[in-house]
């Protein structure tokens, strides 16, 4: 469905060059639902941008849908769906007018317009908003409009910035299931930024982390926290120095022992039984596993949690 | 590496064209104009303002030898409507402003939508009152005694909005190069429009001026689209200043069009 190859992009602005995508390669088969993962000012937007064909890339090769997103991007626009990282509505216009507009500019009747948008409406619940202008619609309200408006026309190809920015959790549940109903019914191809690294874990099988320009890792999030994460069991106890013996690998910190390893669920009950036998009594025992943040953490140095808090 | 590059457009799209694209964008620009029916009521109050203040003056300073002979009213009227459309339009690329800053600009581009539509459909609502306001125009004026010729008038209208969807691009590729500098965009217009409007005779005559406003004047599209409106107005469809002014205004627009979509481009790359 998307296949790019070493696709880089360069701004300039007043003397200073960024180089905002540097060397992207990547193959997204029909059907995969993606998540691109990375913080901010990382690239994401301006890879998705390019395969969207609303920036020209300034090296490389794309080819989204079947077509080259530089030979024809017209046909790639008639093929994919877009919901940006800003609000898609005009500020003064109201909501079921900018659907109903959406429909048109894919060539759909005003009547058939109309249906869709009122499907639209009911199923991301923005019914009873139809004549209130998208000024005055709440963040997670405007968000959610976008999201319609991006759906209009049931792409085969999904491409979703910050779907789920400003959503509270019931939005976000609601807007993960009618994604899962598009991608069941219809075989949706779906690529998506986020922040939200929880949401990437339980609904992507693939993650794809950018850093600076570039893809530091590919691979499922079991994969991913399986090769650069390992799980932490920290265990109170009166005698570190003790149970520091006891257990290879263990370190001390302050009245806590600490053991880093993989698969920490599975290990920690035998764990504890060795250390009961032994005489040693573990007065609260606590399993960190690893987490998405910690293969950024690994990956990249820095936490994309602190990232995201900071936005 | 070889690609077969599929063609084939998904069953239930029609490729809607620069035709339908632009009503479409045209009517989601004029809702807006709909909905708050307080602007446009001011923008049809505004010729009357003119009519009622401006041209009592132009009538007391001027002899009716300085306007070749006409009413100062008839002079002035298809001048003021001229001035509606130039300022209509050339804030056409005003309103794109404030989309370029959220994504709704951005929203329209990743359509297949036409490029060209969007800079027409936007120019047109700009020009959409006028129609209005030039029949108000032409009624209010009955009671002076000043005739305009329907026919005329609809002459008139047709060239002015070949003229200002030419404008309009302009304007929308001024505001696309004015992207997050709006003091850019307001500073550009100003400084462009005001002479434009006074070198093309369409408010004082020129005809008293000194020489090198007169040479200037020649070289301003506008000095002979408004020479074709008092033209058009009065019914001389067969003056030649007619057809002068159909070409100034097609002219203009061909340029217009031709920057604004290459500024459309390049806002996309
Ligand atoms: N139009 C532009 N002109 C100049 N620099 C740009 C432009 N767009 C993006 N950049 C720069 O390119 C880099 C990547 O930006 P991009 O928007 O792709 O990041 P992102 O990963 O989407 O970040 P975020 O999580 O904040 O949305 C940043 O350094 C940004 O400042
Ligand atoms: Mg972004």
């Amino acid at each position: 469905m998307i296949l790019t190859e070493d696709l880089r992009r360069t701004f300039r602005r007043r003397g200073a060059v960024v180089e905002a995508v540097r060397g992207i390669s990547l193959r997204v088969e029909r059907g995969e639902l993606v998540a691109v993962l990375g913080p901010n000012g990382a690239g994401k937007s301006t890879l998705l941008r390019m395969l969207t064909t609303l920036l020209r890339p300034t090296a490389g090769t794309a080819q989204v849908a079947g077509v080259d997103v530089v030979a024809d991007p017209a046909g790639v626009r008639q093929r994919i769906g877009y919901v940006g990282q800003g609000n898609a509505g005009g500020h003064h216009h109201r909501v079921l007018d900018e659907l109903v507009t959406q429909g048109a500019l894919y060539g759909r009747t005003r009547a058939a317009a109309r249906r869709r948008a009122g499907e639209l409406m009911e199923a991301l619940e923005l019914r009873g908003l139809e004549r209130r202008t998208v000024a005055s619609l709440s963040g997670g309200q405007r968000r959610r409009m976008d999201v319609a408006i991006g759906l209009v026309h049931r792409p085969g190809l999904l491409f979703l910035d910050e779907p789920t920015t400003g959503m509270d959790p019931q939005a976000r549940a609601n807007l993960w299931e009618h994604i899962t109903r598009l991608r069941r019914e219809m075989d949706t191809t779906v690529v998506l930024t986020t922040h939200y690294l929880d949401e990437a874990d339980a609904m992507a099988e693939r993650i794809v982390v950018v850093d600076h320009g570039e893809v530091i890792a590919d691979a499922g999030s079991a994969a991913l926290r399986a090769r650069h994460a390992e799980d932490r069991i920290v265990l109170e106890v009166d005698e570190p120095a003790t149970v520091k013996d006891l257990v290879d690998g263990a370190t001390v910190v302050g009245f806590r022992v600490e053991l880093r390893l993989a698969d920490g669920a599975r290990v920690l009950p035998g764990l504890l039984a060795r250390l009961e036998r032994a005489g040693v009594t573990v007065h609260a025992a606590h399993l960190h596993e690893a987490s998405l943040d910690d293969v950024f953490l690994a990956l990249t140095g820095r936490s994309l949690r602190e990232e995201g808090a900071a936005a | 590496m070889s690609v077969t590059v599929v063609t084939r457009v998904e069953p239930d799209t029609v490729r809607p064209g620069f035709v339908r694209d632009t009503v479409t964008i045209f009517l989601r620009e004029f809702q807006l104009v709909l909905r708050d029916p307080f602007s446009l009521i001011f923008s049809l109050l505004q010729p009357l303002v003119f009519l009622g203040l401006f041209a009592p003056l132009l009538a007391g300073s001027l002899s009716s030898d300085a306007l070749g002979g006409e009413s100062p009213l008839t002079w002035f009227l298809p001048g003021v409507v001229v001035m509606i459309a130039l300022f209509g339009t050339g804030s056409t690329g005003a309103n794109l402003l404030y989309e370029l800053m959220t994504g709704s600009y951005e929203r329209v581009l990743a359509t297949p939508v036409s490029r060209p539509a969007i800079l027409v459909g936007r120019a047109l609502k700009e020009l959409a009152p006028l129609v209005v306001q030039a029949v108000i125009i032409t009624l209010a004026a009955l009671p002076f005694g000043v005739r305009f010729s329907p026919a005329g008038v609809v002459v008139g209208l047709a060239i002015l909005g070949v003229f200002g969807v030419g404008l309009g691009a302009l304007s929308y590729a001024l505001g696309l190069a004015s992207r997050n500098r709006e003091w850019l965009f307001w500073g550009v217009q100003q400084t462009l429009i005001f002479p434009l409007l006074i070198l093309s005779g369409m408010m004082l005559p020129l005809e008293s001026g000194p020489g090198w406003m007169q040479a200037a004047a020649t070289v301003n599209p506008l000095t002979y689209v408004v020479n074709a409106e008092r033209a058009a107005f009065t019914g001389a469809l067969a003056d030649p200043a007619i057809l002068h002014g159909a070409i100034a205004a097609t002219l203009t627009c061909a340029v217009g069009l031709v920057v604004g979509v290459r500024a459309v481009l390049r806002s996309a790359g």
